[in-house]
C-alpha cells in the first residue's frame, strides 16, 4: 500500500493554500472555456482529433527512419544535428558549442526540454548566464522557481506578486499593479538582453523531415528573437517531436493553440529551416538542433506505452483535470506535471522516483477526452500501477514494496472467485460493517459519515423477493 | 561520444516491435469561398488586435502617410532593394511631414543599435495570407530581412487583396511549400501578446504593439 | 447505435456496492424491469466485475474474479447493470483484458450483452413512466464513467424528464469528477476530500432537495459528504428514484 507520499504530502500543502486554489481554479476555468468556445462542432472536433491522433502516431511508427531524414534534410539546409541520449550528454553538447562562440549570454525562448536537461543550472556554473524572455518564464526565473504549468508558467502567482517581484529586481522600476506598465518593464529589459546576447535557445513544437525545418509556435515575439538576432541559434528537442511532412503541419496547428489557451492560432508561426544564406542580413550564421533521448526511446519500446510520445504539449490535459486544477503543478515536482506529467514522468524518471503519480487520479478521463493526440491517458496510468505491482522491466526502476496491499488482494480475489466465500463475506459486511471501528474509515471520514451497511445483502434480497438464479 | 549516442538512440528504437499501420483519415479543413475570404481574414486579424486598412494600390503611399498621422512616428523602417520600399522612397521623396526613411541596408551587426532604438515602425510585403486564421504569410530573405516584421514597435504590412488563401493547408499544397524552404517562413496573426500575468492580454511583450495591415485593392 | 428487441429474460448485475451499501436499489432496478414485464434472473454466484483491482494494478487478480463473472452470466441474455462504472468496466475493459486467452471469445460476448440501467429503459424497453410523487427538485450526477466510458448522459434525464412532477436543476462544473475514483478516495484522501466537498457545495447551491445519480460510489462519496456537514439533500440512485416515484 502506497504509504503517504511525496506527491500526497505536497498535495495536502496546496490544497490549504486558498490563494493558491484560487488561482489555478480561476485559470483552468477560463483555459476550458476558452478552448470549448473554439470548437463548437462537436463532429468536426472529433474528425481533427482523429487526424492528429493519426499524425503523429504514424510519426512514431517510423520514428528512427524520420529521424534520419530531418538529420538529413537539416544538414543540408546548413543546420547542425546533434544526438544526445542523456540529459548530460545534452548540456555538454550545448557547453561545447557554446564554449566554441565564448558566448557568456544566452537568451532563452521556452522550451520545456530545457528545464529537463535543467540547462540553466548547467550554464551558470560554467559561468554563463541563460536569461528567459518569455514572460511568464522570466517571472519564474526572477523568483527562483520553476514553472507550474507547461503553457503558462506563472499561472500561480497573483498580480501583485509579480509586481513586487519587478519592483524588487529591475533598477528604476517603481511598484506598479498596471499589466500594460509591467509588460512594457519587461520588453525594456529583455531588449537589452536580446541585443546584447552572444547566443539564442529554443524549443522546437515540431520538426519536420520531410523539409529539415523546425516549427516553433509563440504569441510574445521572443522565441522570434532569440531565433532571429543572436548569431548563433541553439533548438533543443525531444526525439518524439518530428513529424513526416509538411502538410502535417496544418492540422496540428489547427489543434495545439485552440487546445492550449482557446486561440484559433498564435500570434507567430515561425518555420526556421536555415542559418542565414548569402545575402541575407539578419539571422543566425549558425543554427544547431539537439535531439535529446533522456528515456524516450525505452517509451518507444513498449507498445502500450508508447502512445505517451504523441504529446504535443498543449496542456489541454492539466487545464481539464480535478486534480492538477486543485494541487497546481509544483505539487507534482516534475518538469511535466499534470496528467501527461503523471505518465511520462515516471517512465522517465522511474518508477521508484515518480511512480506514485500515477496513482494520483480518479481514472476519470477528463484528460483523455480533451486531448489533440488522443492519448489513452487513464489506460496507460493503469499500465504503470500494473508495472509498479508486477515489474516487467518495461519502465526504469520498478520496485515493488507493497506487500500488505498484495496480500489485501490476494485475499479480494479468494473472496470474489468463490461465491459460498462472497456470501460469507456479504453476511459479514451487512451484519457486522456498521459495528466496525471508525478509525478503520478514517481517511473516508475526513469529510463524510463512514457508509451505512444496509442489514442484508442483495443477494439475500433479490432470492427471497424471487428473482431466481435462471 | 555524439556518434556513440546517434547510432545507440536508434538502434534502441529499432529494436522496438512494429507499430501497427497507421490508417490516416479523410480530413479537409474547411473552405472559404473567394468573395468570402477578405472579411474573414479581416475579422480575424481585427479580433487579435490586427488593424486592417483596405487602400488603392496606386495611392497607398499617400494613405499610408494618412493612416500614420498622429502616431508620432518619426522614422521608418525600410528594405531599399524591395519593390515596396522604392515606391515609398519615391512616393514620400521630399514630403516633409512624412518619416523619416531608414534603409534596412547593411547586415544586423552593422545595424543593431538602429534596429533595435532607432526606429518607430517598419514597412514589409507579405508573400500573401490565411483567411481561416487571420494570418499573414511572410518570406524574409535578402530583399526583405526577417528583423523588421520584428524589431519595431509598429509593423506595417501589405497584402495584395488577391493573394488571400483560405487554409494553410490549401496554400501550402497550392504553392508546394515543400519543394523549397526558405531561411524563414513566418505565419502573423497579430501584434505582439501575452496572458502570463493573471491571464490579463496586454499587446508588445516583445514584438510589434500594433500590426497595421495595408489591403491592395 | 446499438439496438435490441425487448427480451424476455434479462440477467441483472447487482455490483458489490449495491450488494452492501444499496440493496434497495438493486431491488428497485429489478421490480422496475418485472413491472414491464421482464423475467430477471439475479445469479448467485456472482460477485464483483473486478474493476478495483484492475485500477490498482492487479491484473491477473482482475482477470480471476472477472472469468466467474462470464461463469455466472453464461446464458445469453442481456445484463441490465445499474451502474456506469461497472458497465464500463465489463462493456469496454473485459474485452482487452482477456485479449489472447482461452476467454477472448466468451469475454466479447459477454461484453456484447452488457446494457447500462438507464440506457436500457430508454432505447430497449421505450419505457413511459407516470410520476406518482410530490413536486421535488433533483440534481443529477453522471458518474465520469457513465460520461465518458459509457457516454450515456442524456437517457437518465430523459427518464427523470418523464416524471412531471420531478424539476432537474442544473450545477455548478456537472462534468467534473466527484473525487471517488475507487480507492483514490482512501490513497489520496486530501484531494479527494477536497473534490467531494466541491461537488457537495455545488449541488447544495443549485437548491437540489435530491441528488440522483447512476452510480453507487458517486452517491456514497457526495452522499457522505453532504450527510456529514449536515444537508438535508438525498442522495438516491437513479434506480430506486424512478421506482419510487413511478410505482403507486
Amino acid at each position: 500500500m502506497n504509504s503517504p507520499t511525496g506527491f500526497a504530502q505536497r498535495a495536502a500543502v496546496a490544497l490549504s493554500d486558498k490563494s493558491l486554489r484560487a488561482n489555478f481554479r480561476r485559470a483552468m476555468d477560463g483555459l476550458m472555456e476558452k478552448r470549448k468556445a473554439q470548437f463548437p462542432d462537436r463532429q468536426a472536433l472529433e474528425a481533427l482529433r482523429d487526424k492528429g491522433a493519426a499524425i503523429r502516431a504514424n510519426a512514431l511508427s517510423k520514428l528512427p527512419d524520420l529521424l534520419e531524414r530531418l538529420e538529413a534534410n537539416c544538414t543540408a539546409n546548413g543546420i547542425q544535428v546533434h544526438w544526445a541520449a542523456t540529459v548530460a550528454e545534452g548540456n555538454a553538447i550545448i557547453s561545447e558549442i557554446l564554449g566554441k562562440h565564448h558566448a557568456r549570454l544566452v537568451i532563452k525562448g521556452k522550451s520545456m526540454v530545457s528545464e529537463e536537461m535543467h540547462l540553466n543550472h548547467h550554464l551558470q556554473q560554467q559561468a554563463i548566464d541563460a536569461i528567459e524572455s518569455d514572460l511568464g518564464e522570466y517571472i519564474i526565473q526572477l523568483a527562483g522557481e520553476t514553472p507550474s504549468h507547461i503553457v503558462m508558467p506563472c499561472i500561480h502567482k497573483n498580480l501583485d506578486q509579480i509586481a513586487r517581484l519587478f519592483a524588487d529586481n529591475i533598477p528604476d522600476q517603481a511598484y506598479t499593479e498596471d499589466v500594460d506598465a509591467l509588460t512594457a518593464a519587461a520588453r525594456r529589459v529583455l531588449r537589452e538582453r536580446f541585443a546584447a546576447a552572444d547566443a539564442g535557445l529554443s524549443g522546437v513544437n515540431f520538426a519536420v523531415a520531410e523539409t529539415g525545418t523546425l516549427v516553433l509556435i509563440e504569441n510574445e515575439g521572443n522565441g522570434r528573437l532569440s531565433t532571429t538576432l543572436p548569431s548563433l541559434h541553439i533548438a533543443v528537442t525531444g526525439i518524439e517531436k518530428v513529424v513526416e511532412s509538411l502538410s502535417d503541419i496544418p492540422p496540428l496547428l489547427a489543434l495545439l493553440p485552440r487546445s492550449a489557451t482557446g486561440q484559433p492560432i498564435t500570434t507567430y508561426v515561425n518555420m526556421i529551416s536555415s542559418p542565414r544564406r548569402p545575402g541575407e542580413k539578419d539571422g543566425p550564421t549558425e543554427v544547431h538542433l539537439v535531439l535529446l533521448d533522456n528515456g524516450r526511446s525505452k517509451v518507444y519500446a513498449d507498445p502500450h506505452l508508447r502512445d505517451t510520445l504523441r504529446c504535443i504539449r498543449c496542456g489541454a490535459c492539466m487545464n481539464h483535470c480535478p486534480v492538477y486544477g486543485r494541487v497546481g503543478g509544483h505539487a507534482y515536482d516534475a518538469v511535466y506535471p499534470g496528467p501527461i506529467g503523471k505518465i511520462l514522468m515516471p517512465q522517465l524518471d522511474g518508477l521508484e522516483a515518480k511512480g506514485d503519480l500515477a496513482h494520483a487520479s480518479t481514472l476519470c478521463g477528463a484528460c483523455a477526452e480533451v486531448c489533440p493526440v488522443k492519448i489513452p491517458i487513464p489506460d496507460i496510468l493503469v499500465h504503470l500501477r500494473e508495472e509498479s505491482v508486477n515489474p516487467t522491466g518495461a519502465v526504469a526502476h520498478s520496485h515493488f514494496s507493497g506487500t500488505l496491499e498484495r496480500t489485501i488482494w490476494s485475499m479480494w480475489t479468494m473472496v470474489n472467485t468463490s461465491p459460498k466465500l462472497y456470501r460469507l463475506f456479504l453476511w459479514g459486511a451487512t451484519r457486522f460493517g456498521n459495528l466496525m471501528p471508525g478509525r478503520l474509515f478514517k481517511r473516508w471520514t475526513l469529510v463524510r459519515t463512514r457508509p451505512q451497511f444496509a442489514r442484508a445483502s442483495l443477494h439475500e434480497q433479490a432470492a427471497s423477493e424471487g428473482f431466481g438464479d435462471g | 561520444m555524439v556518434k556513440n549516442a546517434r547510432s545507440s538512440i536508434l538502434a534502441r528504437l529499432r529494436m522496438a516491435p512494429e507499430s501497427v499501420g497507421v490508417i490516416q483519415p479523410d480530413w479537409r479543413p474547411a473552405v472559404i469561398a473567394e468573395p468570402e475570404r477578405q472579411n474573414r481574414f479581416t475579422t480575424m486579424i481585427e479580433a487579435a488586435h490586427g488593424e486592417v486598412h483596405p487602400v488603392e494600390s496606386q495611392v497607398w503611399p499617400q494613405r499610408l502617410l494618412s493612416i500614420l498621422a498622429n502616431r508620432g512616428i518619426r522614422r521608418l523602417l525600410i528594405a531599399p532593394a524591395h519593390p515596396l520600399g522604392r515606391a515609398l522612397a519615391e512616393a514620400w521623396a521630399g514630403n516633409p511631414d512624412a518619416p523619416e526613411l531608414v534603409p534596412y541596408d547593411r547586415c544586423v551587426e552593422e545595424m543593431k543599435d538602429t534596429l533595435v532604438h532607432g526606429i518607430d515602425a517598419a514597412l514589409t510585403g507579405t508573400a500573401g495570407a490565411i483567411a481561416e486564421t487571420g494570418s499573414l504569410v511572410l518570406r524574409p530573405g535578402a530583399d526583405e530581412p526577417r528583423l523588421m516584421s520584428l524589431l519595431a514597435p509598429i509593423h506595417i504590412a501589405v497584402l495584395e487583396a488577391n493573394a488571400i488563401h483560405d487554409t494553410l493547408t490549401s496554400m501550402m499544397a497550392s504553392q508546394h511549400w515543400n519543394r523549397a524552404m526558405p531561411t524563414n517562413l513566418l505565419l502573423i496573426s497579430g501584434p505582439s501578446k501575452t496572458a502570463d500575468i493573471e491571464q490579463t492580454l496586454a499587446y508588445g511583450v516583445h514584438g510589434p504593439k500594433e500590426l497595421i495591415v495595408l489591403i491592395m485593392e | 447505435m446499438r439496438t435490441l428487441d425487448k427480451p424476455e429474460k434479462v440477467y441483472f448485475f447487482g455490483t458489490c456496492l449495491m450488494d452492501t451499501v444499496y440493496p434497495e436499489a438493486g431491488l428497485a432496478a429489478m421490480r422496475l424491469l418485472k413491472r414491464e414485464g421482464i423475467t430477471v434472473v439475479f445469479p448467485q454466484s456472482q460477485s464483483c466485475c473486478g474493476q478495483p483491482a484492475r485500477n490498482s494494478g492487479y491484473a491477473p487478480d482482475a482477470i480471476e474474479v472477472a472469468t466467474r463473472q462470464l461463469d455466472a452470466f453464461s446464458e445469453n441474455w442481456p445484463i441490465v447493470v445499474a451502474s456506469g462504472s461497472c458497465a464500463g468496466m465489463m462493456r469496454h475493459h473485459y474485452p482487452k483484458m482477456f485479449a489472447g486467452t482461452n476467454d477472448e471469445a466468451r469475454a466479447a460476448a459477454f461484453a456484447d450483452r452488457i446494457y447500462e440501467f438507464s440506457w436500457f429503459l430508454v432505447h430497449v424497453l421505450k419505457i413511459d413512466l407516470r410520476d406518482h410523487g410530490e413536486p421535488i427538485r433533483v440534481a443529477f450526477h453522471t458518474s465520469c464513467s457513465s460520461r465518458r466510458e459509457m457516454q450515456i448522459v442524456d437517457e437518465p434525464l430523459r427518464l427523470l424528464s418523464q416524471l412531471s412532477n420531478v424539476t432537474i436543476v442544473p450545477f455548478a462544473r456537472e462534468t467534473e469528477c466527484c473525487g471517488f475514483g475507487g480507492t483514490f478516495s482512501i490513497k489520496q484522501p486530501d484531494i479527494s476530500s477536497a473534490m467531494a466537498t466541491d461537488k457537495m457545495t455545488a449541488i447544495v447551491e443549485s437548491g437540489a432537495q435530491a441528488v440522483v445519480s447512476g452510480d453507487c460510489g458517486c452517491l456514497m462519496n457526495i452522499g457522505g459528504t453532504l450527510e456529514k456537514a449536515g444537508h438535508p439533500v438525498r442522495p438516491v440512485h437513479l434506480a430506486q428514484f424512478l421506482w419510487e416515484r413511478s410505482h403507486e
